[in-house]
């Protein structure tokens, strides 16, 4: 199996989707998806409702076999690893699912502890005290000993994503961060991601159709269409909205409303 | 409410609609169109309409359907504003071509065929979760296994004390049935005393592990596929199995432990509760003494008796415990899917118990027991 290629300048990707099939039985939900994410980017998975933005995202942590198509991370093909290989590249990535995905018989330390404890040599207190700056960093000092259920949905959301850092991953995948939370903390879970691509030098690839986030936060995406069923554009959202050819994501980055040229 | 003048059909809603009156019928409209030379145009006259809701745009929705299939120009002025503006809202959004699903009867053969299908789609699942349950085990067994010990704890306390209470008071009565059933008859041949006798054998081969079985099904084996199923809902398991955890370990292994030592435990309970049960009856009804009735007993059971209910208690509890994991872990991604996985979940579990009691009952016979 022959790697990925290079990009123009050189650099290698990160993360390359290769022609990618996303299928449920018969039901082809996208065909042919290709794209390369780069080191520190990040990355919007955008699309309307029901496009697989999300499913797109469950085939790239491998929640989900792809129909067709591979995956790599770096040189390494992710959808075809042996298990084992597998393994040691997810735990490179941090994900923060939807709805937060907090183990709720679980505390707040507990959750971050749990992945510490499994691929770490740390004892107790020092995991206790990693789990702590993690909560510190999310600003959940002094909710250690919280159960997930005894916090709100926009600190579950900010758990999720201390446990997603946990392991310092190379790679954080959001899905729908802003999903249920107010503007303001949606707007200050944006700056917490942008903060911690800058601090971490991880990649970062988010789904969403938040448009003020899409613009604040992205650099590079890709645009799902569910009629055409594949990507229509691709790139740096802000030069998708001046100039991509495809009058359907213009509308789309620009809530519908009329061009004025 | 309909009148007709030179070739435009004026509708004239009058007083007030709503839901609850009932949405009147469009067929009128269609049979005035019907008959021939009416109808040109159609108008509405609203002028008497004192208060309106969905109802009335409904009918007109309706209507206007039937002005579009006849060609007929529809004259929207005489209806109110709102009705105006709700009724072009309705319509603005033509119809999605192939939203609307096709509602075909399947005939019998095809009905048949797809639910031969289904079930050997889920035999295969069935199939596939017994393996890789299989190999979790090897992995404990060679203490490979990573779950978490206060789970398991937690677990252990579930099924086990705190399911006392309604084993304690179903094998009691169960207890209490089999000797007023064996009492009524053996007291027709003086036999009254062979009642121990009915009542230990039977709890202790059977009716023991059995109840217990059945009632850890209806309470465990529902609760175990409810908890897995909303965690799939909130997807923890997802961030399990991301974060190299396998639910299998991290989730099932602890339950089907967790079974397999409470199981026994209840059973050998449940025993000896039915047993007082019988007591209760042969000491109140029979006139018997407790210590003859006990003495009858321990004569009457066997070691090969006990152990052999014991452990086909244990082999239910691991049935139990793999259908409401199993049942969980399928469950899909509503709350109304949980209910139907804890529901599904106990059918299976009930289902494995009386299948795997015949099997039992036909290897016991052959092996003697």
């Amino acid at each position: 199996m022959v790697g990925p290629a290079p990009t123009h300048n050189g650099v290698k990707p990160h993360i390359t989707v290769r022609d990618l099939t996303m299928a449920f039985g018969s039901f082809v939900l996208m065909h042919d998806l290709s794209f390369a994410v780069n080191h520190g980017d990040v990355f919007i998975i955008m699309g309307g409702s029901g496009s697989g933005k999300s499913t797109l995202l469950r085939h790239m942590i491998g929640l989900i076999e792809p129909a067709k198509g591979d995956i790599f991370y770096g040189d390494q093909n992710f959808t075809k690893a042996e298990p084992e290989q597998r393994q040691e590249l997810l735990r490179r990535m941090g994900v923060l699912f939807q709805t937060g995905g907090l183990w709720s018989s679980m505390t707040l330390a507990e959750n971050i502890g749990m992945l510490l404890e499994e691929y770490t040599d740390l004892n107790a207190t020092e995991i206790r005290e990693v789990a702590s700056l993690k909560l510190a960093l999310v600003g959940l000092k002094g909710f250690e000993d919280y159960y997930p259920s005894q916090i709100s949905g926009g600190m579950q959301k900010r758990a999720g994503l201390a446990r997603a850092m946990a392991l310092d991953p190379e790679v954080l995948f959001f899905d729908e961060p802003s999903a249920g939370l107010d503007p303001i903390s949606s707007r200050l879970l944006d700056e917490l991601i942008l903060e911690l691509r800058d601090s971490l030098g991880a990649t970062v690839v988010v789904v969403t159709h938040e448009l003020a986030s899409i613009f604040t936060i992205g650099n590079n995406s890709v645009f799902l269409d569910p009629d055409a069923k594949t990507m229509t554009a691709s790139g740096d959202p802000k030069e998708l909205l001046a100039h991509c050819p495809d009058p359907k994501v213009r509308a789309f980055l620009r809530r519908g409303e009329k061009e004025n040229i | 409410m309909i009148q007709a003048q030179d070739g435009t059909l004026v509708i004239r809603l009058r007083g007030t609609w709503s839901l609850k009156a009932g949405i009147p019928s469009a067929v009128d409209v269609q049979n005035r169109f019907a008959s021939p030379g009416m109808s040109k145009r159609i108008a509405f006259d609203s002028r008497e309409l004192t208060s309106w809701d969905s109802s009335v745009l409904t009918f007109l929705v309706e209507v206007s359907e039937l002005c579009r299939q006849r060609g007929i120009p529809m004259d929207r002025e005489g209806l109110p504003a709102g009705v105006r503006k709700l009724l072009a809202l309705a319509e603005a959004v033509p119809e999605r071509k192939g939203a609307r699903r096709e509602v075909t009867e399947a005939s019998f053969l095809d009905r048949v065929g797809t639910s031969a299908l289904g079930l050997a789609g889920s035999s295969k699942e069935i199939l596939g979760f017994l393996g890789e349950m299989t190999v979790t085990f090897f992995a404990l067994v060679r203490l490979k296994a990573r779950y978490r010990a206060s789970d398991l704890f937690l677990l252990i306390q579930q099924c086990g004390a705190q399911a006392l209470p309604i084993v304690t008071l179903i094998s009691f009565l169960v207890g209490v049935i089999l000797a007023f059933v064996g009492a009524v008859q053996l007291k027709q041949f003086g036999a009254q005393i062979f009642v121990a006798d009915l009542v230990g054998i039977a709890m202790m081969r059977e009716m023991g592990a059995m109840m217990t079985g059945i009632i850890m099904a209806g309470r465990t084996g529902a609760a175990f596929a409810a908890q897995l199923g909303t965690m799939k809902v909130t997807q923890e398991v997802d961030a399990l199995t991301t974060a190299g955890f396998s639910p299998l370990e991290f989730l099932v292994l602890p339950r089907v432990i967790a079974l397999i030592l409470m199981m026994p435990l209840l059973c050998l309970y449940a025993n000896f509760v039915g047993v007082i049960g019988g007591a209760v009856i042969g000491v109140g009804m029979l006139d018997l003494s407790w210590t003859t009735y006990f003495n009858q007993t321990a004569n009457a059971i066997s070691l090969t008796d006990l152990s052999g209910g014991v452990f086909k208690a244990t082999v239910y509890g691991v049935l139990i415990a793999l259908s409401g994991c199993l049942r969980g872990l399928q469950c899909g991604n509503s709350s109304s899917a949980v209910g139907d996985a804890a529901t599904s979940a106990v059918v299976t579990g009930i289902v494995a118990i009386v299948m795997a009691c015949g099997i039992f009952a036909v290897v016991f016979y052959i092996l003697g027991i």
